[in-house]
């Protein structure tokens, strides 16, 4: 025990990579999330095929199948990417996809009359976006939201397969040096156990927020639809 | 950027791919009934009226919840065989696919049950139905309906998280393919193929998903 606890450096090291991983790939997800999404929601066929095509295919691969296909199978075509570029890149597309559907789903579930008032009003799309639809499919986005991001979290711990230093990966090489197998894996596992109840933390406060600018009593568990965020069949409702 | 795609290796390393893909399938499907039925244990366990196994259970099915699957896979891998528990590395996976994906059906049901309208059990309570009755003819069959297409959902999400059971050594579709890949230093047709395979098992299923939701829906 004492032998892994002497590693704490290693361990923070590989903990602040983690945390880069989630941050950087998150970021990524957020944005792909809010384009395809809102691309999603267009009246035009051929723009919501482009919303389909990629939810489908980055939603019905593994990342980690991804991430292989980018960290082996690409340079083999000329197209090289450092380890963690590769890592962000398939996290972020992967849970991108999810995200998009959760956008796409929370701005179609705003009331229709709300749609309805911003054209009586000869709002432009973009005011109609800005000022009146996404204000309220935001509330609906958080708690899905949250789940994906804590998903993302978990989701980072297979870039130890491709090489990058993250917390997994210290983990095994303070096992090989110490070989302490059990208080290791306990020691990483409290760590990813911290991480996701901050990360959780930090999405509760910003629902209550969004809850309170909107006047409404923020729930306290997750609904049938926040559990599978973003999975086919899985509409925000 | 030019593009060698060879056709005749694509064809000799396909069986190997496939041997693989039916590792996957075993791993998803055990891990599978597992998840079921462990769930609805802790969903059962979470309503005893014992705060104290209670909160356990809450407090062990979040820690699950929240940690990586490979961060659990090699605790089980490495840590079981020094506690005398020999199993092989496919069991192992399909354990710890199982454990994992356990707490998240757990939570599907709650949400299933709580999902089932107040008046129900209002309802149940006015015609004085015995509390087996309640369950077995009023909430259960109203709640299982609408956690099919969810649970259809962790079948397609834990057939995508079985490649990680590469890393502790099981011969399934990913693992088959760096292997053929390492033996010819040909990454690119190999791993193209298994993304492309997973694309054609998980897109028909999620289609499969949104039938059984309009199927099932109940609004």
């Amino acid at each position: 025990m004492s032998d892994v606890l002497d590693s704490y450096q290693l361990l923070l090291k590989g903990a602040w990579v983690t945390v880069q991983l989630t941050l950087y790939g998150s970021a990524l997800a957020l944005v792909l999330a809010l384009v395809f999404g809102l691309v999603g929601t267009s009246r035009l066929r051929a723009v919501r095929a482009l919303n389909r095509v990629y939810v489908e295919f980055f939603r019905g691969t593994a990342t980690l199948v991804l991430m292989y296909w980018f960290f082996y199978s690409l340079p083999l075509i000329g197209l090289r990417f450092t380890p963690m570029f590769a890592a962000v890149l398939a996290l972020g597309l992967n849970v991108g996809a999810y995200g998009a559907e959760v956008v796409r789903g929370s701005v179609n579930a705003v009331p229709r009359a709300q749609y309805e008032a911003t054209v009586a009003l000869n709002f432009t799309p973009l005011q109609r976006m800005r000022r009146v639809l996404l204000p309220q499919a935001v509330a609906l986005m958080l708690p899905p939201f949250g789940n994906l991001l804590i998903e993302l979290m978990k989701g980072s711990a297979v870039v130890s397969l491709i090489t990058i230093s993250d917390l997994m990966f210290r983990a095994k090489q303070i096992q090989a040096s110490t070989g302490e197998t059990l208080w290791t894996y306990v020691a990483i596992l409290v760590i990813y156990f911290v991480i996701a109840q901050v990360l959780q933390l930090a999405v509760r406060l910003a629902e209550r927020r969004v809850d309170r600018m909107l006047g409404r009593a923020p729930s306290r568990e997750a609904s049938l639809s926040t559990i599978a965020a973003g999975a086919p069949g899985a509409e925000v409702r | 950027m030019t593009v060698d795609w060879d056709w005749s290796y694509t064809g000799d390393i396909l069986p190997d791919l496939l041997k693989g893909l039916r590792y996957t399938i075993i791993a998803t499907l055990a891990g599978y009934a597992i998840a079921i039925v462990l769930g609805m244990v802790w969903t059962l366990l979470r309503r005893t009226p014992f705060a104290a196994v209670n909160q356990a259970v809450r407090w062990i099915t979040e820690f699950i919840r929240s940690t990586p699957l490979l961060v659990q896979l090699f605790f089980l891998y490495n840590v079981l065989p020094s506690w005398g528990l020999s199993l092989s590395s496919l069991t192992t996976g399909i354990i710890g696919l199982g454990l994992h994906y356990s707490t998240y059906t757990a939570e599907v049901y709650r949400a299933g049950i709580a999902d089932v309208p107040r008046g129900q059990w209002e309802a149940a309570t006015a015609l004085n139905l015995p509390r087996s009755r309640v369950w077995l003819d009023v909430i259960l069959p109203q709640a299982v309906r609408r956690v099919i297409p969810t649970l259809g959902n962790y079948l397609i999400a834990m057939f995508k998280d079985s490649p990680l059971l590469l890393a502790i050594n099981v011969a399934e579709l990913l693992h088959e393919a760096f292997e053929v890949g390492s033996k010819s230093l040909m990454f690119l047709e190999p791993i193209t193929l298994v993304g492309l395979l997973f694309v054609a098992v998980s897109v028909p299923s999620s289609i499969l998903v949104r039938r059984l939701e309009r199927r099932y829906a109940t609004y």
